[in-house]
């Protein structure tokens, strides 16, 4: 878990506003009113199915993308007002890779610190730093068209960070590396939360990534905010625990009336019951189920309480698909 | 200071980018090897001379300035794949101004442009081109005025578009007419009625007026004009796109 930082807060503590900030494309509302505060120093996660209106949101706080209407603050500066103070303030990790293929990985980077004002003292010494970081020394000198992706995801990462930035915006950052490289940047990810006082915004699908980092999570679906807490929270409150049985005679309406049910799910002739203590209750729970073909306990997860609230799965490993393309599927 | 280096910084994508594309270099140079030894020897063979120069020589100045154009123009099409991959989201999204990311697009698309007219200088010189070291200097302060220009427009057309075939589409609308209404092939003095005219409100038409002034020593309007129309349409196709980089 993240430790918060302490002693960088300043008097303005919150980093990023937004107020009934909403984007339509045409009639549908890719973010619908959203209301945010993100604090300095954390780290806050995003967690959505595709096309919940994340990377939409990121856009625009990133000044990418225009707002149709509402406020946003980043960094104290206003993303429509002052979108040039704002930049300054950002760096970001977009989910498609916007580094240069032509060039090599230290030329993107070299590229980097002019357009974001590095000063020349330093330059050389943040290259070499970001580049051990991602452990792309040795490639650094190759075309970047002849990296993997997962290089690539990496450069882009290196160059994310290289300006040490106040806040840093991260699109389904991890997408695609492998688990040491994920581990590694998320190490030092916190760390520099922690030594730089910067703030991370990110989106992800993945659940146990969200959950060992983020200080507060974000559940976004349908461009609205369902629901907002730290990690451990929002599991306690809502899941407890699930146990998945396989009945011969499921007979539901008995179960719910059980004090500790708090919530019953009936998929592909399984029954999945949010449980607060499964521990101390499963012996009873047993007893009023009759003859059983399948058990299994497990602690909740984020998985679960998304599912509490969306009623699906979000599907892990998954790049975002367009906003379009969900709406291709209804 | 840091938006000149900003504009350094995408100056210096651009150039190393021209360089790395060893396609593009090689078809720069070949094309207007083919205007002035295919063309201008075969078209040549048929007339005697023009104002004095046998035609191959007459037509030098324009084909350098052609080749400008072309390569300033297409140019703009860069942005379009940039857009596409995603490179230019970095640039988008970086603390310098749109003006100075116009800037350095324009300076690079001037430095592919002006590569090749080096090329072509160095040609000029064993076709009995009259060329001396203030023939060329001014001849290329000339042409790098009406790559600025053209680079300009090829960016502002790029900036608008989606596609690269719509840009080519597009593009070729605006190249080909420029083009044989300059007096980049043939003396402009000789058409009549409403061609004539035409040529009048191409701004090319005096870009290759000046080079062909600067090189040869002929020209129809006085070289101050020329630089004066020149200078106004490309401060007037920069302001465009600089606001069609502010939307972007």
């Amino acid at each position: 878990m993240h430790t918060k930082p302490e002693g960088c807060f300043s008097e303005e503590p919150v980093v990023i506003k937004t107020e009934v900030l909403t984007k339509k494309y045409g009639k549908i509302s890719a973010v619908d009113s959203m209301n945010l505060e993100v604090k300095e120093g954390e780290i806050f996660g995003l967690l959505g199915p595709n096309g919940a209106g994340k990377t939409t949101l990121i856009s625009m706080l990133c000044t990418i993308l225009k707002p149709t209407s509402g406020k946003a603050w980043v960094n104290g500066f206003d993303i429509v007002k002052d979108p040039g103070k704002v930049r300054k303030s950002i760096g970001i990790v977009f989910q498609s890779p916007s580094v240069d293929d032509l060039l090599t990985g230290r030329e993107n980077l070299q590229m980097h610190n002019l357009l974001f004002g590095v000063p020349r003292e330093i330059r050389k010494q943040r290259i070499s730093e970001v580049l051990s970081i991602v452990n792309l020394e040795k490639r650094a000198d190759d075309l970047v068209n002849t990296y993997s992706g997962g290089m690539r995801r990496r450069l882009e990462l290196a160059r994310g960070i290289m300006h040490h930035p106040k806040i840093l915006f991260l699109d389904e950052p991890t997408l695609g590396l492998d688990p040491q490289t994920r581990e590694h940047i998320w190490e030092y990810i916190s760390d520099l939360a922690v030594k730089e006082c910067m703030t991370v915004m990110l989106t992800t699908h993945y659940m146990e990534e969200a959950e060992n980092l983020c200080d507060r999570i974000a559940i976004i679906d349908y461009g609205k905010i369902v629901v907002l807490d730290s990690p451990s929270e929002l599991k306690n409150q809502i899941v407890g625990d699930v146990v998945k049985l396989k009945l011969r005679t499921p007979d539901t309406e008995a179960l719910k009336k059980l004090e500790y049910v708090r919530k019953i799910e009936v998929k592909e002739g399984l029954l999945y019951l949010s449980i607060k203590d499964a521990s101390k209750h499963l012996q009873d729970l047993l007893t009023h189920t009759g003859p059983i073909d399948f058990v299994e306990v497990r602690s909740g997860t984020l998985n679960d309480v998304f599912m509490h609230y969306t009623g699906r799965e979000i599907r892990e490993g998954e790049a975002e698909g367009g906003f379009w393309e969900r709406m291709m599927k209804k | 200071m840091s938006e000149i280096e900003g504009i350094y910084a995408i100056w210096l994508r651009e150039a190393k980018i021209y360089m790395r594309e060893k396609e593009r270099v090689i078809s720069s140079i070949v094309s207007p090897l083919l205007w002035i030894f295919a063309f201008g020897a075969g078209v040549g063979s048929t007339i005697e001379t023009i104002e004095g120069y046998n035609y191959q020589v007459f037509i030098y100045p324009g084909v350098i300035v052609m080749t400008v154009l072309f390569a300033s123009l297409f140019y703009g099409v860069y942005i379009i794949w940039d857009r596409k991959l995603d490179f230019l989201k970095e640039v988008l999204v970086a603390p310098v101004s749109r003006a100075s990311v116009f800037a350095g697009k324009v300076l690079g698309g001037a430095t592919d442009a002006m590569i090749q007219v080096v090329f072509l200088l160095i040609i000029g010189l064993f076709i009995s081109v009259p060329l001396t070291p203030l023939v060329i200097i001014k001849a290329f302060l000339m042409l790098l005025l009406i790559s600025i220009a053209m680079v300009s427009i090829g960016l502002v057309i790029g900036a608008n578009l989606k596609s690269p075939e719509g840009f080519t589409l597009v593009i070729n609308f605006v190249m080909w007419p420029m083009f044989f209404f300059s007096g980049a092939l043939f003396p402009v003095g000789n058409l009549s009625g409403w061609l004539y005219a035409v040529t009048f409100i191409n701004p090319l038409t005096y870009g290759v007026d000046a080079v062909r002034g600067i090189i040869l020593g002929t020209h129809q309007f006085p070289i101050l004009l020329d630089v004066a129309v020149m200078f106004v349409f490309a401060v007037i196709a920069m302001g465009i796109g600089v606001l069609s980089f502010r939307r972007m």
